[in-house]
């Protein structure tokens, strides 16, 4: 089974972020507070169904894509 | 302490307060320009501090997460700060950090800590934190940080002498007391570090970390000294990727128990409340888009119909003042060129001045409201799917009014390949200088009939033509991504800020830029081109305009003084310059139904698209008020095509000629902005060729179907 992500996430639904599978992606959402062990929370999801707002740490809202969101893996 | 040219960065993460600082420090006092050798917008300004003579000098650095960066203006932040050379190299940082989401504040806080740069930080947002159910304490920072904080509130100015001072204090330091890294270097690091610093003759070791990272955005370094790093990147075996990565995360273990310590919560930490409620509506799958739509229509409104207006009132007042200054002056060339060059070219950019103004206002409001976020959110994977970015939408939306600062605000999009794509396809959307054009065409072909009861029928065409307009962007922008090749991946990852109230004196401000913005880039060349068509039609080869005027005396000796007049000033035209023109490509219209005068009439659009109603006015020896519609609408009907004795303005031209404007690049100054922002004729002149190709190419394919 492939891993738990922030994309797979439900409406409402919350994680803590465990890791991320892009280095590349991984620096820009660790620069944006998104870090391992921080909870986050899938707020809103654009009309077409991407990209999605999550909430992070309770802290602000970011908007990313599916494809970005799937980088984030969860616990 | 250092008297006189004392220099003042501010620096921060988007979002967290630094513009409203910026404003709040400089009030009107305050410019906009580039940083030199990049076009990055920089704003500069200057403040007083109670103590020092001098005023001075702030610079607001683009904001960003961290100082290593995603994008070409972020970029510019190190630039400046590994520079001590550069004009802009500041004596003191001011770093702006959002008390509200402090953990990820206090990273870019600790980079440019570790630089080695004297530094203040300005604690904003602590009423956003209080509403989040945090207390955050500026003393247990500064404790644990060892760095002045100032508490401030940047929109109402409280704690902003308490800033000034903590400045003044650090300007006034003599010996600078030993840095503590916050990011200690590893093993392996240090050795290549010594060697950087040896080569380099530099004192800090994260300087030199930033060379070995960097080296390649530093405009100061030179091809060898660049190579050279290379090189020791090598001989190190250094992973930038890794480096990156492990050092952030280190940095976070550091910060981690600083915000404990500073930081009281009292209960769950939340987003504001309207902020939750608002997205729940705003990126609604249906009201989102219904209340994008509304909000479009109102801008619509307001650039149409309240903006139309005012112009109508400037077009007014000009045209009074240029029947004025031609009275007073004494007749001959000098007064024409004055008149009918010259002013005329400054009424032909005054004009545009109200829809800007109040086009860019709303923009600014919207991105004030935190509104603008949400619209790029939404319009994301449509924009997407044409090789477009969700950041495109503000761009797009300003092009109605005009495409010279539409291209300008292309600067917020971070990925280079789509920010190009957006400015190739921006002047594709249907700017309100076409809007003459497309009144006076449709005006002569389609009738004024209602459609299913409350259309009209003129009105369903218009809005066509900005659809088409909008269709055409999209098109040509997925078309040109599958030829230019896509050199980076795209990124969307944006921070949705909370609502806010827009700050009005920051909506005027920005209002004001991009009227200077238009008036400055755009007039510029409107003007230089309306002398120079003034001149192009005014005179001609030889004594034919002379000929062609005693010719036409002769003729209509028994005529009336005003329809005399009209028949010299179109007889000249014709054997003028542009006259000679027109005659000169109509081979190449030819195919398009065109004939000479309609030559002239598109050479004078280039000045400025509007510019085609009063050519196409004085062509056809219209008598009277030049810019009146149903005037020109009336002599435009009767004209015959000299070859067949067909009405010359059939449905075929007139939709040749609509198709024509909706995709050409007819404006000079789109093309120059296009040359400023792109660096260079490439893009400018590939931009042109294809608008041309496909300008030619719809109006051919319009007037064979309808003739």
């Amino acid at each position: 089974m492939s891993a738990h992500t922030v994309s797979k996430l439900r409406k409402g639904e919350k994680g803590v972020i465990k890791s991320f599978s892009d280095q590349a992606m991984s620096l820009k959402l660790l620069e944006m507070g998104c870090l391992p062990g921080c909870e986050v929370r899938l707020d809103a999801i654009a009309p077409f169904g991407d990209p999605i707002c999550i909430n992070v740490g309770g802290c602000y809202s970011l908007s990313l894509r599916l494809n970005e969101a799937s980088v984030i893996e969860l616990e | 302490m250092k008297q006189g040219n004392i220099k003042v960065a501010l620096v921060g993460n988007p979002n967290a307060g630094k513009s409203t600082l910026f404003n709040s420090l400089t009030g009107l006092r305050q410019k906009t320009g580039n940083f030199p050798g990049v076009t990055v917008e920089k704003k500069s300004g200057t403040f007083r501090i109670a103590g020092i003579d001098a005023p001075v000098t702030l610079v607001d650095l683009p904001g960003t997460y961290s100082i290593y960066p995603k994008s070409k203006d972020e970029a510019v932040v190190m630039d400046i700060l590994a520079n001590p050379k550069h004009p802009d190299f500041p004596d003191v940082v001011i770093v702006v950090v959002d008390a509200s989401n402090l953990q990820r504040n206090l990273l870019l806080f600790t980079e440019v800590s570790d630089l080695g740069l004297p530094c203040v930080m300005a604690l904003n947002m602590l009423d956003v934190a209080q509403s989040m159910n945090l207390t955050v304490s500026a003393v247990q920072l500064a404790m644990q940080l060892n760095v002045p904080v100032a508490s401030i509130n940047a929109r109402t100015g409280v704690g902003i002498d308490k800033l000034k001072e903590a400045v003044k204090q650090l300007l006034e330091v003599q010996k600078k007391p030993e840095l503590r890294y916050f990011y200690e270097p590893k093993k392996e690091e240090i050795a290549l570090i010594g060697e950087v610093k040896q080569i380099y003759n530099l004192q800090n070791d994260y300087v030199a970390l930033q060379y070995v990272c960097q080296h390649d955005n530093f405009s100061f370094l030179e091809q060898p000294a660049r190579t050279r790093l290379d090189k020791l990147i090598e001989k190190y075996g250094f992973d930038e990727n890794h480096f990156l990565a492990t050092e952030t995360v280190a940095r976070y273990e550091k910060i981690k128990p600083i915000v404990s310590k500073a930081v009281k919560s009292s209960g769950a930490t939340e987003q504001p409340y309207w902020t939750r409620k608002l997205d729940s509506i705003l990126l609604h799958r249906v009201w989102g888009y219904v209340i994008f739509a509304l909000v479009l229509l109102l801008v619509f409104q307001a650039i149409f119909s309240w903006a139309t207006f005012l112009s109508d009132i400037v077009d007014g007042g000009a045209a009074q003042g240029i029947e004025w200054v031609k009275s007073v002056l004494p007749e001959g060339v000098l007064n024409d060129l004055i008149t009918d060059g010259i002013l005329a070219g400054v009424a032909g950019i005054i004009v545009f001045i109200p829809q800007i103004a109040i086009l860019f206002a709303l923009v600014s409001i919207l991105e004030e409201s935190g509104y603008m976020a949400r619209v790029m959110v939404i319009m994301d994977k449509l924009m997407r799917r044409f090789g477009l970015n969700g950041r495109s939408v503000v761009p797009l939306i300003s092009g109605v009014a005009c495409a010279v600062p539409a291209i300008m605000t292309t600067r917020s999009i971070s990925s280079r390949y789509e920010r190009l794509l957006t400015i190739l396809v921006t002047p594709l959307m249907s700017c309100s200088a076409r809007l003459p054009i497309y009144t006076i065409l449709i005006a002569l072909v389609v009738p004024s009939t209602q459609v299913l009861g409350f259309f009209s029928l003129q009105g369903l065409v218009l809005f066509g033509l900005y659809f088409l307009g909008l269709f055409g962007a999209l098109a040509s922008a997925w078309l040109l991504s599958l030829f230019i090749p896509r050199n980076e991946p795209s990124y969307f990852m944006l921070e949705m800020p909370s609502y806010k109230l827009p700050r009005w004196g920051h909506v005027g401000f920005m209002m004001y830029e991009s009227v200077k913005s238009f008036v400055l880039e755009a007039g510029k060349v409107i003007m230089a081109i309306s002398i120079v068509l003034w001149v192009l039609s005014s005179y001609g080869p030889g004594d034919r305009m002379k000929k062609a005027e005693q010719t036409t005396l002769t003729k209509m000796s028994n005529a009336p003084q005003e329809e005399v007049d009209a028949a010299v000033a179109s007889a000249r035209l014709e054997n003028s310059y542009a006259g000679q023109f027109g005659h000169f490509i109509e081979p190449v219209i030819r195919p398009l139904g065109y004939d000479w005068k309609i030559g002239i009439a598109l050479l004078a659009s280039f000045a400025a698209r509007e510019v085609f109603v009063g050519t196409m006015a004085t062509i056809y020896s219209i008598s009277g008020d030049s810019e009146d519609v149903p005037t020109v609408k009336q002599r435009l009907l009767q004209e015959k095509d000299p070859e067949t004795g067909a009405p010359m303005f059939s449905a075929a031209v007139c939709a040749s000629l609509l198709m024509f404007y909706v995709f050409a690049m007819m404006c000079m100054s789109t093309i120059a902005v296009v040359y400023r922002e792109t660096h260079g004729w490439k893009w400018p002149l590939i931009q042109l060729a294809y608008l041309m190709v496909l300008a030619y190419g719809a109006a051919f394919v319009a007037y064979q179907l309808f003739s």
